[in-house]
């Protein structure tokens, strides 16, 4: 089971403290924000399933749609447009439900909040969420910059950069580092902490608001910024799909590279560094060992 | 200390994950129906709105736009062709016959003719249109501003909110009616719009009177408005929440 990072007999892992309790707090609170905000989001979207660049909607011509249409022999197919594609997306997009009851609805009811056509409720959830997500993210990014952990832990220090490619491989060969290599974020985490932390979830907020007629009106900047509310609504939308692929890519990292002892870092905040495996790896090609690690004063 | 070794907790942790998760999802439904979260969203609004009018002051205006702007063709939302007879007679006459009614908690309780609302100062502008499904739409609009007619008709101190009473009842249902208070009512762009794009307003659109309230969502702006009232609270109308679509669920406050 090297999935889960188990330790080598003989040698004993030492425990660290990876994650303060403040992160820990907004880690789950923002996961469980980000669940709702995403699946509520997606029954406000099931309202007018369409996108649009500009100011204003031009209906006959959306980036993207998710509509029902009848086939040559009259059945139902799911049909999404982006640009101009056409899928077949019958029983997820467009339509979807049990075989015998068939429903015509742009995202199934599996992956809506509520589940069932209902947006007034979902917009209920949206906010509610919304107004728990924001002032956290503030707080977080706030946190991140005084307590001086955005400088220690994620920007990348200059001779990071040079051992990118070296990064790149072994994460593609899912060899994740130990010892004191483990005690900080590599360069790729890095780099997606911080395009997600700086780049996704602040601009998932500022397109948010500038769907709410009213911030157009207190800050006419956001419809500057985005190019108007429907590239704004777009760009929610695109900002919403990319914390999804980072939710579904940081799982499965997760799971790979030790999912209880990273699970536990994050809900204790204690992670087992385990120690560095012997140079003579058994199952590893010695041409692709990792160059001798080199000593780390930080 | 919990060994990584030990395999039986983590089964047991990834089945109570799988578990909690199923359990969520089905809960999820009663939960949004349930008081305590009607409360919790009634609370979240309520923050909403403070925030927002916190932030947009009473004059901060709703971006206007330029002619090649316009959508060629005004969305029509909601009900676009009233049955009701009273409201088709007086289609058919042009709305010669039609009437604004202004009463309620106001000194002077008026009637007034289309054609006297058109002889009052008018407000041409070029706004968005942000419908709650989540389309926008662009256009131009011409009418009285309501501030204007509110001081003509001398509202009361103790009036707070003001109610648009419509011709149209939804799907056959109830009639339709909206509410805003007397911040939004006084803002200079809330109109009562006569004309849509240079024309009469279509009766799509709601001719021959409809609301704009350009910093709130849509369904706020009530077409083939008939009556406004002045009102100290909307808790006796409809089903008492303030408006049509607020007595379904959703906001009173439509900022967002």
């Amino acid at each position: 089971m090297p999935l889960f990072g188990k330790a080598r007999p003989g040698q004993a892992a030492t425990l660290i403290k990876r994650h303060t309790a403040f992160s820990r707090l907004w880690h789950w609170v923002n996961f469980a924000c980000l669940i709702i905000l995403l699946m509520s989001g997606l029954q406000i979207f099931n309202a007018h399933p369409a996108l649009y660049w500009g100011k204003d909607s031009h209906f006959d011509s959306p980036a993207l749609s998710i509509g029902a249409e009848r086939d040559a022999n009259g059945a139902w197919q799911g049909i999404t447009r982006i640009g101009g594609y056409r899928f077949d997306t019958t029983g997820v997009l467009g339509i979807s439900g049990p075989p015998d009851d068939l429903e015509r609805r742009a995202f199934p009811a599996w992956a809506t909040l509520p589940g069932p056509r209902w947006l007034s409720k979902g917009r209920q959830w949206h906010f509610l969420a919304g107004w728990i997500f924001a002032p956290m993210l503030t707080a977080y990014l706030f946190y991140l910059v005084i307590s001086g952990q955005l400088k220690r832990r994620l920007l990348p220090r200059r001779d990071e950069w040079r051992h990118l490619g070296e990064t790149i491989r072994d994460h593609v060969r899912l060899r994740f580092p130990r010892g004191e290599e483990a005690r900080h974020y590599n360069l790729l985490q890095k780099l997606t902490y911080l395009l997600v932390l700086l780049g996704l979830l602040p601009l998932v907020v500022l397109t948010g608001l500038t769907m709410s007629p009213t911030m157009d009106a207190a800050w006419p900047w956001l419809l500057d910024a985005f190019g108007g509310r429907q590239s704004a609504r777009t760009l929610h939308f695109i900002c919403a799909i990319g914390l999804l692929a980072f939710f579904l890519v940081h799982l499965a990292l997760v799971m790979v590279s030790g999912m209880f002892n990273n699970l536990r870092s994050m809900i204790t905040g204690r992670y087992a560094l385990h120690p560095e495996l012997p140079p003579a790896q058994p199952h590893a090609p010695s041409s692709a060992l990792p160059p001798q690690q080199e000593p780390r004063d930080d | 200390m919990t060994k990584p070794t030990d395999s039986g907790r983590r089964r047991f942790l990834t089945r109570s994950l799988m578990a909690g998760g199923a359990t969520l999802l089905a809960g999820c439904d009663a939960l949004t129906r349930s008081d305590a979260m009607s409360k919790l969203f009634d609370a979240s609004s309520a923050l909403t709105q403070q925030a927002q009018r916190l932030l947009a002051s009473r004059q901060s205006l709703a971006r206007e736009f330029t002619p090649a702007d316009i959508a060629p063709t005004f969305r029509a939302n909601g009900t676009t062709n009233p049955d009701e007879e009273d409201y088709r007679k007086l289609a058919e006459g042009g709305f010669r016959d039609w009437r604004l009614e202004i009463g309620g908690l106001v000194d002077k309780p008026q009637a007034l003719s289309l054609d006297e609302l058109k002889t009052m100062p008018a407000r041409t502008q070029i706004t968005r249109h942000d419908c709650v499904e989540g389309w926008s739409c662009i256009g131009q609009w011409k009418g009285v501003v309501l501030g204007d007619l509110l001081d003509r008709v001398g509202v009361r101190d103790q009036a707070r909110f003001v109610v648009f009473h419509c011709a149209d009842r939804y799907r056959g249902g109830d009639a339709y009616y909206e509410s805003l208070d007397m911040l939004e009512a006084y803002h200079p762009q809330t109109q009562l719009a006569y004309a849509l794009n240079g024309a009469d307003l279509p009766i799509a659109n709601g001719a021959p009177l409809r609301l704009r309230a350009e910093r709130q969502l849509g369904y706020k702006m009530a077409k083939y408005v008939m009556r406004i009232e002045l009102v100290e609270s909307f808790t006796h109308i409809g089903r008492g929440r303030g408006g049509y679509w607020e007595d379904r669920g959703y906001n009173w406050w439509a900022g967002i």
